[in-house]
């Protein structure tokens, strides 16, 4: 299919699919967000944008005041790219329609993780498709930095679109941060974000994204990633601030012998939020292995967890664990961990436990002398605490830093 | 010194201890024997402080102060420490923030390899607490936690219960470490409590007195090592049958 016709088949699929409502989460009017917004001028040197979204971009782990130890920065404030660079050979941050317009390759991979008519959110993205990022390793190139993405909502009552592609050519290793914010502390803002990851034979891609909205914004990541033979992708995600309401279930799929995933979640809420969030993995080929773990702490907000492996070939492996921690009178956790066997020889299990801290913990640790509240923050910091295996020890310790700040917001 | 003045005390409106009355001075260890249910671990919950472990009458006090309404943590400070029997797992909670902790910012890195070289825990310190430890390993991390921790009464209940006999003689030794049996009695200011079943740990760590503890009530006080001979030889309905009635009121 031509270029033209491959892009108006997109139109019409999401044209159709306009009004399609979710299978999961609350249904977002989309008529009460404006789409339209300001062009932000661009800014070679980020470090020179305003303070105040400087700060708050640095909340979700995006530093632009010495990105000396990243290999490159893209930011785009509400619509508009407004930053992107590398400093390292053998990677590529660009705005995701410079990318199309450079590749005719484009193509192959533009809306193959994710269908464009999954809902009237990617059918919205595509019909008002505005920008989002482009990264790619090169083939054998790895990065010892991260590259950082900034999804930055500055306007008030606006809907952000956003569409990603990240592609990690055969043998490469590609780390990301990604850090989405709002600049208003209280204001309404939707974001709408499809994300689709190509994780070609022997490469390996850490994904870290840490999510401090606000308690007004709704959110609806549209995230998939196909991984090939040897592969690996990791995929950490962190919500450290309440948010009205979050809906996501990014799905993975292994499509090679030995493709490795693992999904690495810790949500933390309060009242008056609502989210629904889970990881599914489809094992489709001989050997492929899967660990998903998930944290779950609400101090008042309903939080459904859920959790979805399928094994599909030979000898893959997965593993489920779902753990939730409720905290005060109040909150709702709902754990929906799902396991799907369709042939003998396959390794699928799951752990789900929903609570409150055991009281008999609480006096072990006072037992030492910790007062109950120590003992009680103790207990939370370790529950957050998932040791992620394989992260490079920078990523560790900046998403050790996030949690903690997560862990004050509970506390 | 810990004076406890006709205690009783009920868990979940169940009376189970009945006007016990013990008093430990400084430097003294004491031994606590009796039969499943005798009420052994009831007493040593309440003198930590464990709420579940109700005080309905008689008085709790340590070194002078009246300790009876004080919370558990109150009582870690003032120096009473203690080694649970089936202590919980805390998932997440390493081994090492247990152990930091208890040293209240009295020692660092260094001083938490030490008490796990001494107690054969090197391995452990990154892992989460008492999870997936045997029997021996929650005891030696039980005494690793304590030996940061240094109270000045230490409560253990059964600490040699599920430790092999390898194990069983370093359990003694770090007892005797924590106890400051090493230091003339007249310099020794740490006081110990000990719950056993059988007994084996009296062949590792000295004790000055002991009591047979049944139905929730003293019964008996003694030399430990003659009681624990009577015991083995009668058993303990035969000792219970024996000292039944004779409610002393000091050592």
């Amino acid at each position: 299919m031509s270029k033209e016709n491959s892009a108006r088949n997109f139109k019409d699929r999401a044209k159709a699919a306009a009004s399609k409502t979710a299978t999961l989460g609350e249904d977002i009017d989309l008529t009460k967000y404006v789409s339209a917004d300001d062009e932000h001028s661009y800014q070679s040197d980020p470090s020179q944008l305003p303070a105040k979204a400087k700060k708050q971009m640095l909340s979700a782990g995006v530093v632009l005041d010495d990105a000396s130890q990243r290999s490159g920065t893209f930011i785009q404030m509400d619509n508009t790219p407004v930053h992107s660079s590398v400093s390292q050979d053998g990677v590529e941050v660009l705005p995701v329609t410079q990318a199309l317009e450079k590749y005719d390759w484009m193509a192959d991979y533009w809306w193959q993780a994710v269908a464009v008519d999954q809902d009237k959110y990617t059918a919205n993205i595509e019909l008002n498709r505005n920008n989002g990022y482009f990264i790619r390793a090169l083939p054998g190139q790895k990065t010892v930095f991260p590259v950082q993405a900034c999804l930055y909502l500055a306007k008030d009552r606006l809907v952000q679109n956003v569409h990603n592609i990240i592609i990690a050519e055969e043998n490469s290793e590609l780390h990301i941060i990604t850090g989405c914010t709002t600049a208003s502390a209280d204001e309404p803002g939707l974001h709408l974000g499809v994300s689709e990851f190509y994780i070609k034979r022997g490469a390996k891609v850490t994904f870290t994204m840490i999510h401090s909205w606000n308690p007004e914004t709704a959110v609806r990541p549209r995230t998939a990633a196909i991984i090939e033979e040897d592969g690996l992708f990791m995929s950490n995600y962190l919500l450290m601030k309440p948010v009205r309401s979050l809906q996501m279930y990014p799905t993975a799929r292994c499509v090679g012998e030995n493709a490795t995933v693992r999904y690495n979640s810790i949500l933390v809420t309060g009242e008056g939020s609502s989210l629904d969030a889970g990881s599914r993995v489809i094992l489709d080929a001989r050997g492929a292995r899967t660990e998903i773990v998930s944290r779950a702490i609400t101090t008042g907000g309903t939080i459904t967890a859920r959790g979805y492996i399928e094994g599909n070939a030979p000898e893959v492996k997965g593993h489920l664990e779902c753990r939730g921690l409720i905290l005060g009178e109040k909150g709702i956790i709902h754990a929906i961990p799902e396991l799907k066997g369709t042939l003998a020889g396959i390794d699928l299990s799951h752990e789900a436990a929903v609570g409150k801290i055991a009281e008999e913990e609480v006096e072990y640790l006072m037992a030492r002398g910790l007062t109950r509240d120590e003992a009680t923050a103790t207990i939370v910091r370790g529950f957050l605490r998932v040791d992620i295996e394989g992260l490079p020890p920078l990523l560790s310790e900046e998403l050790k830093r996030a949690v903690e700040a997560s862990e004050k917001e509970v506390m | 010194m810990l004076e406890i003045k006709n205690l009783s005390v009920s868990v979940e409106d169940k009376n189970i201890i009945h006007d016990v009355n013990l008093t430990i001075q400084n430097g003294e260890t004491h031994v606590l024997f009796g039969p499943n249910g005798a009420g052994k671990s009831t007493l040593l919950m309440a003198i930590m402080g464990f709420p579940k472990y109700r005080v309905t009458s008689g008085s709790i006090s340590f070194k002078g102060n009246d300790i009876t309404n004080l919370t558990v943590d109150e009582r870690a400070r003032l120096g009473i420490g203690m080694s649970f029997q089936r202590p919980p797992v805390v998932r997440g909670v390493k081994t090492r923030d247990m152990v930091a902790a208890c040293l209240k910012g009295s020692g660092d890195g260094d001083t938490i390899s030490k008490l796990a070289e001494k107690t054969d825990l090197n391995d452990f310190l990154e892992r989460d607490i008492n999870y997936g430890f045997s029997g021996g390993e929650i005891k030696r991390s039980e005494l690793m936690q304590l030996m940061a921790q240094k109270p000045e009464l230490t409560l253990l209940d059964e600490p040699e219960s599920g430790v092999d006999l390898v194990n069983i003689a370093l359990i003694g030794e770090l007892m005797n470490d924590l106890l400051e049996k090493n230091c003339p009695i007249q310099y020794r200011k740490c006081m110990g409590l000990i719950i056993t079943h059988t007994g084996h740990i009296l062949d590792y760590v000295n004790a000055r007195t002991g009591y047979v503890m049944c139905d929730g009530t003293i019964g008996c006080v003694g030399d430990p090592h003659e009681m624990l001979a009577t015991i083995r030889e009668r058993g303990y309905d035969e000792c219970i049958k024996c000292y039944l009635g004779r409610v002393p009121t000091n050592e």
